[in-house]
């Protein structure tokens, strides 16, 4: 430690990572997260990339970001604005800098900030700083000069010694919150495993970023410390995102059930990651398919399906939209199908790598016919799992398609998970047909829950065709008879009315609270942080956050019901209320609505709610 | 020999109208099911939707009858899932290769060890009568009712270039024409498209006129056998020869012609250039090409994907979820 910087205790900080799309952010972010999260810190992360993979270097377009929340205890958000600023170029800093809170420290590569630099990021000035009038702490450091110097004996050529800029960076930050270099040594060493040369440049760069700011305690007034405060959660933790987390909940119910986990795909942003993290397991016997269209994706999936596996298709709001038939088909052949749905921005293709809720009433409605769907949304990025395996159970055990909706900003975000055991997780059981059923056994026979049996091709005795033309209730057979049309319409109805799903919780002043914040899916975090914020502030305030949207939890009217004011706060138009609206007698809340691609930001959220509060 | 008759493949009274194409390929395939062996709870037949969609529905076997255009796909999904599983994919010529046109090309790429029905009245009859994408140019339908000023596609075409290994064709009134294709199909592994003409006799009567009755076929089509030379005609006396790039029939004992000199079928010929010609011989000038024009080994889909599953189980050292999670960066907090 720096003898002249004071040293100060911070419950939680949040730092930025920014640069090209291609100076390695996201893997310095991510190491900066780990260190800090085993040291026992609750960590949030949220990579913010462009949509072309490699827009012109320095351009204002091409900006890619990575923000980390440590806390002390636990974080919710990846926090509304950052206290440190990495700038590796001049275009992340004018890009960024908003992200800034006024005490925010910005570090920057002043190798980067030359003229020819500037002009990309259209200067007019040689002095960024002070042209955009930033009052803030500014480490102006050589870093690119000073990694060449590192890595001169290294034997690397230019282009790999500049790859390691992003590690100088993060030993400067190592250095201002005085983190342990140890974690991130081993985590280069697992990474570049089977290149320890590059194991070791990098290694020895993050040091000489530490050292530099030691040796010189930069420009800014203090180093920080963040300590883990509050009750542990004891065991054994990983970082995950939402896509690798949604993934593993699939991988885990398929085993849970007994079944081949089958997932047909197409490649859309920002849904493909799952594809990715399922096509690396075929040693858990996975098996992918990444179809010719969207439709394929789910088509294969239903033949999947049909043919006795798990049967998954993953995709994005616009995948949706082409999915919608076949989804469709499997709900009158009543098979278990799982969609699942990365929300992104739309309409059309719209914002393809942002992040919005706008696609729950495509999922609840959008398609012909009456045709119900169980909706899930995941909360969070480690949510993702339970989620994804409650979809798999849900459809399994009701023989019906599920949507799993997450979004951009979970499917990406990361968070500390503390592992599961599949053992803690309930038991998935399909209603299978038995052999004693053979005599007697029709195809659209129904148990107590009004699901189908479910008799797997390979089965003798019980050969069947299922389609997608209205079928006879009991045998199966085309019928076009209005009276067997109404009822199976009803039966197909009421079977999805009747899954049973958790009380939604009501969190905060569940007794007193003035004002009922009401969310679904992604938005869980922001809008516990706002609750915090508020109840912090003296107010009464408590939130009810929905993670099943079709069923609805059976409290949910009381639940809407017992508070004075309620507010639904949705990254849509009013979808979720007016979801409510429909199934709540006379509910009629305050909207806060925002359209933005971003997440939530929870000083606005508390700006907004504290004025309804007031009303 | 098979266990199974055609009767234990048969189900219900089928609705199609009477002296439709479909009742004679279902008579048909059902007697190659049985011939095959393969037991009906073993078998899955899916269709898409369109008269010849209806087809499962008339099968004592597992079966689909899907929404239009996605058999291919969805019978995909099914062999690879479960691929101790026979697929049957029936699709007409609106479903199979309008609205299921990716589907068709991308199984065959793919390989996909199923059986390709593609049942081609060259209309869509459901619909009651539009023009399909096998409707010939100029073709007056309710939908074209100046004609059509489009090309058709040619199936075969769309086959080869997709890089398809198994082509056949066969007439629906021709039983043991169309038993014989079947019978190749299911023994060929790989995806196996088989081309069936037939008419639809309210909107499409004729269409196929040529080769629709067995007089006609002796006279205007040529049944291919593998290493048999192409000989055909009502009594035999023509052939088919080589001449420069393209094909030429010839009269055997005309300008000293002999057997010798004809073209001898080699369905198992990788280069697939004489093979896609004899596909696309129509009249008047030339037969009418049945039986198996392309039949060639080649890896499956189905298996490669178990066979890479199984090489990675062996090479990988985490077989269950709990081992997966601990291939991660982790940390205790105690």
């Amino acid at each position: 430690m720096t003898k002249n910087a004071s040293i100060v205790d911070l419950d939680q900080v949040v730092v930025r990572f920014s640069g090209d799309s291609g100076d390695g952010m996201q893997l310095a972010g991510n190491i900066f997260s780990t260190i800090s999260a085993t040291v026992g810190n609750d960590i949030c992360t949220f990579p913010d990339y462009p949509a072309d993979i490699r827009a012109p270097q320095g351009s204002l377009t091409g900006v890619s970001g990575f923000q980390v929340h440590i806390g002390a205890d636990k974080v919710f958000t990846p926090g509304d604005k950052c206290d440190v600023l990495v700038a590796m170029n001049p275009a992340a800093l004018k890009t960024q800098y908003k992200f800034c809170k006024p005490t925010a420290a910005i570090i920057i590569d002043t190798d980067c900030f030359q003229e020819a630099d500037l002009k990309k990021a259209d200067f007019k000035t040689l002095n960024a700083i002070e042209e955009m009038g930033i009052k803030n702490d500014v480490i102006a450091a050589p870093i690119t000069q000073m990694v060449k110097d590192c890595l001169a004996d290294s034997g690397m050529d230019n282009k790999a010694i500049l790859k390691c800029r992003n590690m100088f960076a993060l030993g400067l930050v190592c250095w201002l919150f005085n983190r342990d270099l140890t974690v991130a040594a081993n985590m280069l060493k697992e990474k570049f495993a089977k290149k320890p040369g590059v194991a070791e440049s990098n290694i020895k760069v993050i040091q000489a970023g530490y050292d530099y700011g030691h040796n010189t305690h930069s420009s800014v007034s203090h180093t920080y410390t963040v300590d883990t405060k509050g009750v542990k959660d004891k065991g054994t933790f990983m970082d995950i995102n939402g896509n690798k987390a949604t993934a593993y909940g699939l991988i885990a119910a398929a085993e849970k059930a007994g079944l081949k986990l089958y997932l047909g795909s197409y490649p859309i942003t920002p849904a493909t990651d799952v594809l990715h993290e399922l096509a690396k397991h075929k040693s858990l016997g996975v098996t992918t398919v990444q179809c010719e269209d969207e439709i394929a994706g789910c088509a294969s999936a239903i033949g999947a399906s049909f043919a006795g596996a798990l049967a998954c298709t993953s995709t994005s709001g616009p995948g949706i939209s082409l999915k919608s038939e076949a989804m469709n088909l499997a709900v009158i052949m009543e098979l278990p199908l799982v969609v699942l749905d990365v929300q992104r921005g739309g309409p059309a293709t719209g914002l393809p790598t942002k992040s919005e809720q706008t696609d729950l009433l495509q999922c609840l409605f959008g398609r012909n016919g009456e045709s119900p769907i169980p909706v899930i949304t995941a909360t969070s990025p480690t949510d993702c799992f339970d989620s994804a395996y409650m979809a798999c159970k849900m459809a399994l055990e009701h023989m019906t398609p599920v949507v799993l909706m997450t979004d951009a900003f979970i499917a990406n975000g990361s968070a500390a998970w503390k592992l599961p055991k599949l053992e803690d997780y309930p038991a998935i059981n399909p209603p299978y047909v038995t052999p004693e059923m053979k005599e007697t056994w029709a195809p659209y026979q129904r148990n107590a829950e009004g699901s189908r049996y479910w008799a797997i091709p390979g089965t003798e005795g019980f050969t069947h065709i299922l389609g997608g033309l209205e079928k006879d209730n009991k045998t199966g057979a085309i019928s076009t008879n209005p009276e067997n049309h109404d009822l199976m319409t009803h039966l197909r109805q009421e079977k999805i009315n009747k899954i049973q799903v958790p009380d939604v919780e009501v969190m905060g002043d569940a007794d007193n609270a003035e004002l009922l914040i009401v969310g679904f899916g992604g938005t869980f975090g922001h809008l516990h942080a706002a609750m915090d914020e508020m109840r912090a502030a003296g107010k009464k305030v408590a939130l009810a956050h929905f993670k099943y949207i079709n069923p609805l939890p059976k409290n949910t009217a009381s639940v809407l019901k017992k508070y004075k004011k309620v507010v639904v706060a949705e990254q849509n138009l009013g979808q979720f209320a007016g979801w409510l609206r429909m199934k709540v007698d006379n509910f009629a809340p305050y909207q806060f609505n925002e359209v933005k691609g971003q997440p939530f930001a929870v000083s606005e959220l508390v700006t907004a709610f504290t004025e309804i509060y007031n009303k | 020999m098979s266990e199974y008759t055609a009767k234990d493949f048969k189900k219900g009274q089928p609705r199609w109208c009477p002296g439709c194409g479909d009742h004679f390929f279902l008579a048909s395939l059902q007697k190659a099911m049985a011939e095959i062996g393969i037991a009906p709870y073993d078998t899955a037949v899916i269709s898409g939707i369109g008269c010849s969609s209806r087809l499962p529905h008339y099968m004592a076997t597992y079966g689909m009858n899907t929404i239009h255009g996605r058999a291919a796909a969805i019978a995909t999904g099914c062999k690879v899932a479960n691929p101790n599983l026979t697929v049957w994919q029936v699709s007409g010529d609106g479903d199979g290769l309008a609205i299921g046109g990716n589907h068709f090309i991308h199984a065959n790429r793919r390989n996909i060890d199923m059986n390709m029905i593609l049942l081609n009245n060259r209309i869509y009859g459901l619909t009651k009568g539009q023009y399909s994408p096998t409707s010939p140019r100029g073709f007056v339908s309710k939908s074209s009712p100046y004609g059509t000023v489009e090309d058709p596609f040619r199936p075969a075409e769309l086959c080869f270039g997709a890089r398809g290994h198994f082509f056949a064709r066969a007439v629906a009134t021709d039983a043991p024409g169309t038993i014989e294709v079947m019978k190749a199909a299911q023994a060929h592994r790989g995806a196996s498209v088989c081309e069936i003409l037939q008419n639809c006799v309210i909107f499409n009567e004729g269409t196929h006129e040529s080769v629709y009755s067995a007089e006609g076929r002796k006279k205007n089509a040529i049944y291919l056998q593998h290493g048999k030379p192409m000989i055909f005609g009502e009594n035999n006396e023509f052939g088919l020869m080589q001449e420069g790039f393209g094909l030429k029939v010839v009269k055997i004992g005309e300008n000293g012609i002999t057997e010798k000199d004809l073209l001898v079928h080699d369905a198992h010929c990788e280069d697939n250039t004489l093979q896609l010609k004899l596909a696309l011989m129509e009249g008047p000038d030339f037969p009418v090409a049945l039986g198996v024009i392309r039949d060639v080994e080649a890896p499956t889909y189905n298996d490669a994907v178990e066979a890479q599953i199984e090489d990675v189980k062996g090479k990988k050292k985490y077989h269950n979820f709990q081992e997966l999670l601990m291939t991660n960066d982790t940390w205790e907090v105690k």
